[in-house]
């Protein structure tokens, strides 16, 4: 009898010592770089240039973080996840943040054991159309045959939204995006649709980009964002503020080239680490957020080195521009 | 005395020699063979002339300036957005070789990949080298143990001073050769234990042996590398780091062993029972028995089917795409996708599956010439 209640003892503390897991932030300063999810390869979000240097919007957070954490924005260890794979390896803690191109839904946040640190870019369903259909909104649709992709919540919110305007479509329906975007430029079907994002580079791929619109009609929410695990308040607030440095950056004007330069703009130099002492409240060093913005940048550097106007993917920011100038993306005061 | 003189010889019907012969028998033999020959020529009429446009006549080849004795050539590389899209566009694969090959691995250590495809390449001349010497077995032998390991310390580093490249930098072409190298050559002498173990008289063995293989065989791939790769890491919570890679080489090696294991079987059921017999006439163990007797002549007799299961294990091993590690195939999607070089999967393909075809195709070549080797049978 004995021995079974130290057997009971002894296994019960083995699991409260697996529940009570070291911070991740200890445990990214132990062994040097962040471990960071990303997608397998996604125009402008997460992909490989030729060398196997990573770039993107979702892949500059994870550098943020590291630059933050670290202070140097390469000690980042991009791991390629599947979207069936991702959340697993999160839970798992084969990775120490996902930046992946993840909507952020109520389920997913509640029911995963999950954190969504915040939002780095508001996708939502969009339609494409060939011009010479001189349709010039999703309203005129009435039965059209639609490109769509299979499995996917596109699929779901096209039903919902046809269903709620009375509009009869018949779907095209294939695997892969690939063959979705031959389906629509082989003219099996007149509109295309999938998140905007992914519309203006399927868009960037055609013969003849502008034979295309992208209709202004946006159907569903589709916020990504990186996500934690939870549990780890101190890292998920890592997370969330390397973040909200990028866009406050962006709000109060200093970029990567600007950063150096001291104002007695008391708003900046508190974001910079120069004065007050927001770091602390963090667990970082005073830098940070310096870090951050020289070897990041600000929000809009990121966004226009990646996907923005002038790359060949080129999204305009709509809702991804600062409350400020009409878009909806809002960082908390650093104070 | 008449004299005979020999009359020129009369040439055959032009209807019964050369290539009208030919036709005549293998193409236009029956209505049914002409109707077939006729669809077939119209195939061919439709596919072939839109094949070569697209890959040869109007394909841009336009990888860049290059100086020959000093002598310049060619223009500036094509970008994506000059290539054209009717038509290939190769500099896309000329630009992205290197991730199709190697993945992630740091640009500046790939000369470790490389020596390990060199002394792969050696690996061959030595077999052929050494083959039918004294001492033959020796040297063969310590190459198969010794090669593996140095190869895998090569790629991997971490001894010796060599950087450590993480397996998840491991990409491309690398990757898929390392898996189904790993694959094949592991799982091989475990298939012979488990054919071995599924005819011994022991029960329990060939109860177990008989049970793991069944198993294996009546679950997909899929299934397997899914439960590794998603299913065993909640099991080890945590901080244990259980590399991604590692599962998948498990779950590969483990399923391989089994179809080996049958192939083997077949085999050993096709030595007659005599030589059994006779193997314990003489006194050999069963050791002995074995790796004298009975294997040598199981496994000829099994190189073909040996050889066949290995090719479908080589193209298995493109499913590891799909739990996230960055094969040859994976690097399709992933190259397509640099805001560069925007969608030119279909070039990726054609590349990935001529490649895929060289290695394979060599394979089974190889495996036919091994078998005329190996033959002792009598030969009119």
């Amino acid at each position: 009898m004995k021995q079974l209640v130290k057997l009971s003892v002894a296994s019960l503390l083995v699991v409260g010592a697996l529940a009570v897991q070291a911070g991740t932030l200890a445990d990214v300063q132990a062994k040097g770089n962040v471990t960071c999810g990303v997608s397998k390869g996604l125009a402008g979000f997460s992909a490989a240039d030729s060398a196997g240097n990573w770039t993107g919007i979702d892949v500059d957070v994870c550098r943020a973080v590291a630059a933050a954490v670290l202070g140097d924005a390469t000690a980042v260890t991009f791991v390629p996840l599947t979207a069936k794979e991702r959340f697993t390896a999160l839970q798992s803690g084969e990775i120490d943040m996902l930046s992946r191109n993840t909507t952020w839904t109520i389920t997913r946040d509640a029911s995963l054991g999950l954190n969504f640190a915040g939002v780095n870019y508001y996708d939502g369903q969009g339609f494409m159309v060939k011009s010479s259909l001189g349709i010039s909104s999703a309203m005129e649709l009435g039965g059209a045959a639609v490109c769509i992709q299979a499995g996917t919540t596109t699929e779901l919110n096209l039903a919902d939204w046809g269903k709620q305007n009375g509009i009869a479509y018949t779907s095209v329906v294939s695997d892969t995006n690939a063959q979705t975007r031959s389906n629509y430029d082989a003219g099996r079907c007149d509109v295309l649709t999938t998140d905007a994002s992914g519309l203006y580079s399927i868009r960037a791929q055609t013969n003849d980009p502008s034979e295309h619109v992208v209709l202004p009609e946006i159907i569903s929410k589709e916020p990504l964002g990186p996500v934690v695990r939870q549990g780890d308040d101190q890292w998920f607030n890592i997370v969330r503020w390397s973040l909200n440095a990028m866009i406050t950056a962006e709000e109060i004007g200093v970029t990567s080239a600007t950063v150096d330069v001291v104002t007695n703009n008391p708003e900046r130099e508190r974001l910079m680490g120069r004065s007050g002492n927001t770091h602390e409240h963090v667990g970082l060093s005073s830098d940070w957020t310096y870090n951050i913005i020289k070897q990041v940048g600000n929000y809009a550097e990121s966004f226009e080195r990646n996907i923005g106007l002038n790359t060949p993917i080129g999204i305009a920011r709509g809702v991804n521009a600062l409350w400020s100038n009409g878009g909806i993306l809002y960082s908390p005061p650093f104070r | 005395m008449a004299v005979y003189e020999q009359q020129e010889l009369r040439k055959p019907p032009i209807s019964q020699v050369g290539i009208v012969r030919w036709l005549r028998v293998n193409l236009f033999s029956s209505r049914v063979n002409i109707g077939l020959t006729l669809a077939a020529l119209y195939m061919l009429y439709i596919i072939i002339p839109p094949l070569l446009n697209w890959t040869i006549f109007d394909a841009n080849f336009n990888f860049g300036e290059f100086s020959i004795f000093g002598f310049e050539f060619g223009e500036v590389m094509a970008t994506n957005t000059n290539c054209g899209r009717s038509a290939a566009c190769w500099p896309f694969i000329y630009e992205k070789f290197d991730m199709f090959i190697y993945g992630f691995y740091p640009r500046d250590l790939v000369w470790r990949v490389d020596s390990v495809f060199a002394m792969t390449a050696m690996l061959f001349v030595i077999v052929r080298l050494v083959r039918n010497r004294k001492g033959s077995a020796k040297i063969l032998l310590t190459t198969f143990v010794v090669f593996p390991i140095v190869s895998f310390y090569l790629i991997a580093g971490g001894v010796f001073g060599l950087e450590e490249v993480k397996t998840h930098q491991w990409g491309g072409l690398t990757l898929t050769l390392v898996i189904a190298s790993v694959g094949i050559l592991v799982s091989f002498p475990i298939g012979i234990l488990l054919a071995l173990g599924r005819q011994s008289n022991l029960r329990v063995i060939s109860f177990f042996s008989t049970i793991y293989i069944e198993f294996i065989r009546a679950v997909p791939l899929i299934t397997i590398l899914f439960m590794a790769s998603f299913v065993l890491p909640l099991f080890f919570t945590g901080g244990v780091d259980f590399d991604k890679l590692l599962r998948a080489l498990i779950a590969i090696t483990l399923f391989q062993a089994a179809y080996f294991a049958e192939v083997v079987r077949g085999g050993l059921q096709a030595i007659p029972t005599g030589q059994y017999e006779a193997a314990d006439a003489i006194g050999l163990n069963y050791v002995q028995k074995n790796a004298l007797i009975v294997l040598p002549q199981a496994l000829k007799i099994s190189i073909p089917n040996l050889v066949g299961s290995s090719i479908s294990l080589f193209k298995d091993t493109t499913l590891v795409l799909i739990i996230g590690l960055m094969d040859m195939l994976a690097m399709v999607n992933m190259t397509a996708n640099d805001i560069n070089w925007l969608g030119r999967e279909t070039e990726g393909f054609v590349f990935v599956t001529m490649t895929m075809w060289i290695f394979l195709y060599s394979m089974s070549r190889y495996s036919k010439k091994l078998e005329v080797r190996f033959s002792t049978d009598h030969k009119n």
